[in-house]
């Protein structure tokens, strides 16, 4: 069957499409006129992006609020540190393939316990998990390094093709790491505004807007809230997967739950209510964090300021409020 | 035998200043149905107050058994702050969706973490004048501070005073009408805004009576207020949220385990406690006591 161009589903995909198109040549043209730190700093936007995407599945459209999304971007990238040091090739493709059914299973694991219980308990529950994790790495340092975490060398890229070393091999790296990410990042932006106006993500929505009515429904509410959270963790794992070959190393305090709360805070900053929310929000929050910790020495009070402020001033975020922006003046040239 | 004693008498010490903490938390929660994430903090802030009055006092050459006067100071200005924070900054949240309260006292965690740091800088600050100034006891031939024992003793006053104030005193009868239906409570002619000052008020300062109490026996140390919050929300967990008794007995409960871990199981104990913590969750989602 020929797709139809005038659904609604089809005329909002082309919409999204038209508006990344122009995003996205900007982001592949950027390395030829940006030095090495800002696209450095892109892919860790790119990063922040994916891991709060997957959040968001979460809290934007499940309408629960993990403070404990930091386990799944640690595990991602211990798993990675650890098929490093046991298992040997340095292949990017070969971590992934191996990382991303560890965090799934382990995703599908806590996700079964949490789903249990909603709003505040839910929030605990996934807080508790994560210290479980946070505090075991931490402990257990003859196999995670404890505070000292644990190093990640340069992989190879595209299976073996792409190798680094020489003199400009930190350049190259970057450089192809980019486009690396950026390729992956593509693939997750899809593959979420696939799962979230698929069916599933329509009934995702409906338990999130009216649980006792979508249970009349005859929607298995747990189990629909387990594989969101399954996606979830999952993306957000993949997040962890990437980034650990860029930052070299892996500490605890990537699972520890302030990290989780920076998670949250960028998918609130971007708005949680806009698909396009979160992945705004972890890129802006890598700029805003990069920008505080170099201008000042107290950026956290300077990172609290602008949370507050945000939340007291501008809950639907910088989405949410442009496109409310957009809105009143197209009212107002009407 | 005296090791044992030893251990039971470390346990009830963690266990008063867990209390404090837990059922600071627990009591605004109660009340209020927000949970506090810089809670944590505030105990911190209580426990560099303390740490700086008892050094600017020795400073001053003030007699040490003067200095123990200083402790409640650092837990009022706990309060106060709490006094300034409720109006200013919660206030606005209690009719929007829960995740926003949170966001709102966590980006508070980052700005009193940071204060702290910016206002006493990063070196541990150290008020064992306080420990120094009562004498080392003798418990079955090991020796043992008397201060601890004060610490226990401020722990059990401050549970009996707070379980008095809660059920039976007037204010305790406000206090508990707004917990249950905070609407009816209003229309009755409670000052709903005045009772919710006064619980953060109240919940403040039990946070900064501990901070206050403790740092004559460790340092008050950056990223303290942090390891506190996630411990004490162990301790409402098990207990159960918005439970007084509950917060007791979580304290005890995570307090015995903890020292039991420290001695036998060093490196998992952490992860017990946040194991037994999801247990709990999962079996009685509400805790051994909680009514949420």
């Amino acid at each position: 069957m020929k797709p139809d161009p005038n659904t609604p589903r089809n005329r909002s995909l082309l919409r999204l499409a038209a508006a990344m198109a122009p995003i996205l040549l900007l982001l592949i043209l950027l390395p030829t006129f940006v030095e090495t730190y800002q696209i450095q700093l892109v892919t860790y936007g790119l990063i922040a992006a994916i891991a709060a995407l997957g959040f968001n599945l979460l809290l934007g459209y499940t309408g629960l609020l993990s403070f404990g999304h930091s386990a799944y971007f640690g595990i991602g990238a211990y798993t990675v540190a650890f098929v490093v040091q046991h298992l040997g090739p340095h292949s990017m493709e070969f971590y992934i393939l191996i990382g991303i059914p560890v965090v799934a299973i382990v995703s599908a694991l806590f996700g079964y316990i949490c789903v249990r219980h909603t709003r505040i308990f839910f929030g605990i529950l996934t807080l508790a998990i994560s210290q479980v994790v946070y505090s075991l790495v931490l402990k257990l340092y003859w196999v995670t390094g404890g505070s000292d975490g644990l190093r990640v060398p340069r992989p190879a890229l595209l299976l073996g093709l792409l190798n680094f070393s020489g003199p400009r091999a930190f350049q190259q790296f970057i450089t192809s790491y980019y486009y690396y990410v950026l390729a992956i990042f593509v693939v997750c932006v899809v593959l979420m505004w696939v799962v979230v106006h698929s069916p599933f993500g329509k009934a995702l929505q409906a338990i999130r807007d009216n649980e006792v009515r979508a249970r009349f429904l005859g929607l298995s509410i747990r189990r629909f809230r387990w594989i969101s959270f399954l996606v979830s963790g999952t993306f957000t794992g993949l997040a962890g997967i990437l980034w650990v070959p860029l930052n070299g190393l892996t500490t605890p305090d990537v699972l520890y739950w302030t990290f989780s709360g920076e998670i949250v805070f960028s998918a609130l900053l971007g708005g949680f209510r806009n698909f396009t929310g979160p992945i705004v929000g972890g890129i802006v929050f890598t700029y805003l964090k990069t920008y505080a910790v170099a201008t000042t020495e107290y950026w956290q009070l300077l990172l609290g300021v602008v949370l507050v402020t945000l939340v007291l001033v501008l809950p639907t975020g910088i989405v949410g409020g442009l496109s409310m922006l957009g809105l009143r003046l197209s009212k107002g040239r009407s | 035998m005296a090791f044992l004693t030893i251990q039971i008498l470390n346990s009830l010490l963690y266990a008063s200043v867990l209390f404090l903490i837990a059922a600071g938390l627990s009591l605004i929660f109660g009340v209020m149905r927000i949970i506090n994430l810089a809670h944590g903090s505030l105990y911190a802030v209580g426990a560099y107050v303390t740490a700086w009055l008892v050094g600017r006092g020795i400073a001053l050459g003030l007699p040490s058994g003067w200095l123990f006067l200083l402790l409640p100071f650092g837990a009022l200005s706990v309060a106060l702050i709490g006094i300034v924070i409720e109006p200013l900054l919660l206030r606005p949240f209690y009719r929007r969706a829960e995740e926003y309260q949170l966001l709102v006292t966590f980006g508070l965690i980052q700005i009193l973490e940071d204060s702290i740091r910016l206002i006493w800088g990063g070196t541990p600050l150290s008020a064992d004048a306080l420990m120094d100034a009562l004498p080392i006891i003798h418990v079955g031939g090991l020796l043992y501070p008397a201060y601890n024992l004060v610490v226990i003793g401020i722990g059990v006053v401050a549970a009996l005073a707070l379980w008095v104030a809660i059920y039976h005193t007037k204010f305790g009868v406000m206090l508990r009408a707004t917990s249950q239906d905070r609407r009816m409570a209003s229309a009755l002619g409670l000052n709903v805004g005045l009772v919710y000052v006064m619980a953060f008020g109240i919940g403040c300062f039990m946070a900064g009576l501990g901070g206050a109490i403790v740092v004559p026996t460790q340092a008050a140390v950056l990223g303290m207020g942090i390891d506190a919050l996630v411990i004490a929300f162990v301790v409402v967990v098990i207990g159960g949220l918005g439970s007084l008794k509950g917060a007791l007995v979580g304290a005890l409960v995570v307090s015995f385990v903890r020292t039991a871990g420290i001695q036998f199981f060093p490196e998992l104990e952490l992860a017990v406690l946040y194991l037994i913590a999801a247990l709990v969750l999962l079996v009685r989602p509400t805790g051994l006591f909680g009514t949420a």
